[in-house]
């Protein structure tokens, strides 16, 4: 018989063993599915893994790429698990981005075509606004009405998706368009863009932030009087009620950071690599950075670390399918068994696995 | 720089090691690459997009190797993924959906050597970029002809994806001629906003079956609103919309445009070999067979079946132009005078709906 014991406290091994014992898992599992579709599954996972970031034809291209896509990732992550650690439940980053990236850009179009050095600034302000003000919606439901935030932030995101398509069309329409929907390329106005800082680095102001945010979230965590009120609410609520926690200062905290996180994450990738508002100008980064979030035990180095993982799965993913044929659809399953395994192999960190029914089973 | 500097490099390098970039040598093996929107098993846009990859495989054999990525969404992601194709050894990428269009010039920038083609944009900013598209507005309005004569109710719907020239087009085309046989006929038009998205499709052919619409022409890629048609015991009819759609025959689909790029894809590939490869804006059409008629079953009567069969001849014997005036403009304003038909510039840039039609084109 196989039992499973409750350890006294989790294993500070497992804590750290679990991510990467399921990346393995998911290594096998995936292969196992390569292989079911055709494919050589060594081949497929060297070609996710490793040819981002060693082949000689691609990886000079594809690594700084990796930061690209990491830095929402990390961004929004960082700020999400905050508020996960005191049980406060945003799911509605990706509104929160969305809105970020509408006032950013909103900001940065009325001024154009001038040139000041304050319009940047002045974008970034909005952004992180703007993530802030779409978070603070279900965080004031929450503490003035007691509404449920998972929902209600989550409906919020489709409301952000009605209004980016309206601005698309509408009041952000690029006028020298040609009736196309889509905003001016702030990529190609010099005040209002986000470039590469270093060229060949990938790095941008947005990877620079998402930098940042990881050693403020530590430092906040570690240090900081916040940091241990948002830890406790989350592990004992009646004990926070005792230290002095106030909850709905909490709520509004928790969800204001990671709001207005998402929103700078969004201002960042709207004048950088997207370039321009578009009816589709989100790609689900808010959603993935739940995922990292959990993949890196909301901590921030560890969701620097899952960040870095979930894009090089991405960029990996994107190769396997040119590469080799492999069906879009294969790698968003291989991506969706790392979630899976991380929970399933997470059981780990609090229980003990025991074979046979020995005398302590009565105990 | 130092990116640039690099990316120019490995362009140059594979572009030796392809036999020669400059086209007029010709080539010996050409790598065909396929940036598609949707899944290859969309069975509408991105399968008849896949269909002539293969007809191009299958007519040069080993000359010709082809690779594709399919979801490659519209933004950021895009710009990543044909840079990377391009690094993989690609001579030739076909980007096959509206939103590429910033992101295959931009990459076509730095690969001076590699040859883009973008479908259905209008930017040509480098000399390797070349654009292609349809004229599907002849075939709408085949649909329209059947639309006006089989509708019951004298309502037609349509469901519009994006309010771009391009769709605003087909609905133009697709009413001036359900009126002209009908003269009671109205049109409703509903925009999904998406290329591809069953769930939406689904529910916009339900709101306009709702009202009472029982004929339903659609502008996005999926089969949904034929099957949301299918579920009126043949009430409702629709077309088969960028691919022949067969399962829905003979009702409620009725008819179909199949967008054909076989003979664009081998005759571009083919002129990459022979070393006549020059840059085009190609815009062909039901004379050139790049659009096709679908069969048109025995639920429509034999003598409509014939005036749309003989009004398709009309269209590929040039003697006939689906946007002949007199056309007015939707306020009353005249657009083209008796006799005028309209020039190309006038499509590309429609952005008005012609008079009859209520409503207004989302702004």
């Amino acid at each position: 018989m196989i039992r499973l014991e409750k350890r006294p406290s989790p294993s500070r091994f497992w804590q750290g063993a679990t991510p990467v014992l399921a990346v393995v898992l998911t290594m096998i599992a995936g292969g196992l599915m390569f292989a079911a579709l055709g494919k050589n599954p060594v081949e497929a996972i060297r070609t996710i893994f490793w040819d981002p970031l060693f082949n000689p034809q691609f990886a000079a291209y594809s690594r700084p790429q990796l930061l690209v896509k990491a830095g929402p990732l990390i961004l929004i992550a960082v700020g999400l698990s905050l508020g996960f650690r005191a049980g406060i439940w945003n799911i509605g980053a990706e509104g929160q981005y969305i809105m970020g990236a509408l006032f950013g850009a909103g900001v940065g179009l009325a001024f154009y075509p001038a040139e000041h050095w304050f319009i940047f600034p002045l974008m970034v302000i909005a952004g992180a606004f703007g993530g802030w003000i779409w978070a603070m919606v279900p965080a004031i439901l929450k503490t003035r009405f007691n509404t449920n935030e998972i929902l209600v932030s989550l409906l919020m995101v489709y409301i952000a998706q009605n209004l980016l398509a309206s601005m698309s069309l509408g009041l952000l329409r690029n006028p020298e368009g040609g009736g196309f929907p889509g905003s001016r390329n702030l990529s190609q106005y010099p005040a209002a863009s986000n470039p590469e800082l270093i060229a060949g680095t990938g790095m941008h102001w947005g990877v620079i932030a998402a930098f940042v945010a990881v050693i403020a979230a530590y430092v906040l965590l570690q240090r900081h009087i916040l940091g241990f009120h948002i830890k406790l609410a989350g592990q004992a609520p009646k004990a926070a009620r005792f230290a002095g926690v106030n909850p709905t200062g909490l709520v509004l905290l928790c969800m204001g950071i990671s709001g207005a996180l998402a929103g700078l994450a969004g201002l960042f990738e709207v004048s950088g690599p997207a370039g321009q508002i578009s009816i589709d100008f989100n790609v689900g980064y808010g959603f993935t950075a739940i995922i990292v979030a959990f993949l890196g035990r909301l901590n921030p180095i560890g969701i620097l670390l899952a960040g870095l993982l979930m894009a090089l799965t991405y960029i990996g993913g994107e190769l396997a399918q040119f590469m080799l044929g492999l069906p879009a659809a294969a790698i968003q399953a291989f991506q969706g068994m790392l979630l899976f395994f991380l929970l399933a192999v997470d059981l780990l960190s609090n229980y003990r696995i025991r074979l046979g029914a020995t005398g302590e089973a009565a105990r | 720089m130092k990116r640039r500097t690099l990316l120019a490099t490995a362009a140059l390098g594979l572009g030796l090691a392809f036999g020669g970039a400059a086209s007029a040598q010709g080539m010996d093996k050409v790598k065909a690459c396929f940036v598609y929107v949707g899944p290859i098993g969309d069975l509408g846009w991105t399968y008849q997009h896949h269909q002539g990859a293969l007809a191009l495989q299958a007519e040069y054999g080993d000359k010709v190797e082809i690779a594709y990525q399919e979801n490659v969404p519209e933004g950021a992601d895009a710009e990543r993924v044909l840079t990377q194709m391009a690094l993989s050894g690609c001579n030739i990428i076909f980007t096959t959906s509206f939103g590429y269009m910033d992101a295959t010039n931009s990459v076509a920038a730095k690969f001076p050597d590699i040859k883009f083609e973008h479908a259905t944009g209008y930017k040509r900013e480098h000399p390797n970029v070349s654009t292609y598209n349809a004229r599907f507005y002849e075939g709408r309005a085949i649909q329209g002809h059947i639309a006006g004569k089989m509708t019951k109710t004298d309502k037609i719907g349509y469901i519009g994806s994006f309010p771009i020239p391009e769709v605003v087009m087909g609905i133009n085309s697709y009413f001036l001629h359900a009126r002209k046989v009908n003269p009671d006929v109205e049109l409703s038009v509903v925009w999904a906003f998406t290329w591809f998205d069953p769930a939406k499709e689904a529910d916009a052919a339900k709101a306009l079956i709702d009202q009472g619409v029982d004929v339903i022409a659609s502008h996005t890629d999926s089969t949904a609103p034929l099957a949301e048609a299918a579920k009126t015991n043949g009430a409702v009819i629709g077309f088969g919309q960028a691919s022949d759609m067969a399962d829905f025959k003979p009702s409620p689909r009725v008819s179909s445009i199949i967008d054909n790029w076989n003979p664009y894809y081998i005759k571009r590939v083919g002129q990459l070999l022979d070393g006549t490869y020059a840059q085009t804006d190609s815009w062909a059409g039901i004379p050139e067979g790049e659009v096709e008629i679908g069969e048109i079953t025995d639920a429509v009567p034999a003598d409509v079946k014939a005036e749309a069969e003989a009004m398709r001849d009309a269209i590929a014997a040039g003697t006939y132009h689906p946007f002949t005036g007199p056309i007015n403009k939707q306020d009353g304003t005249p657009w083209l005078a008796e006799g005028v038909t309209a020039p190309d510039g006038d499509l590309l840039g429609m952005n008005f709906y012609v008079e009859g039609i209520v409503g207004d084109i989302p702004k």
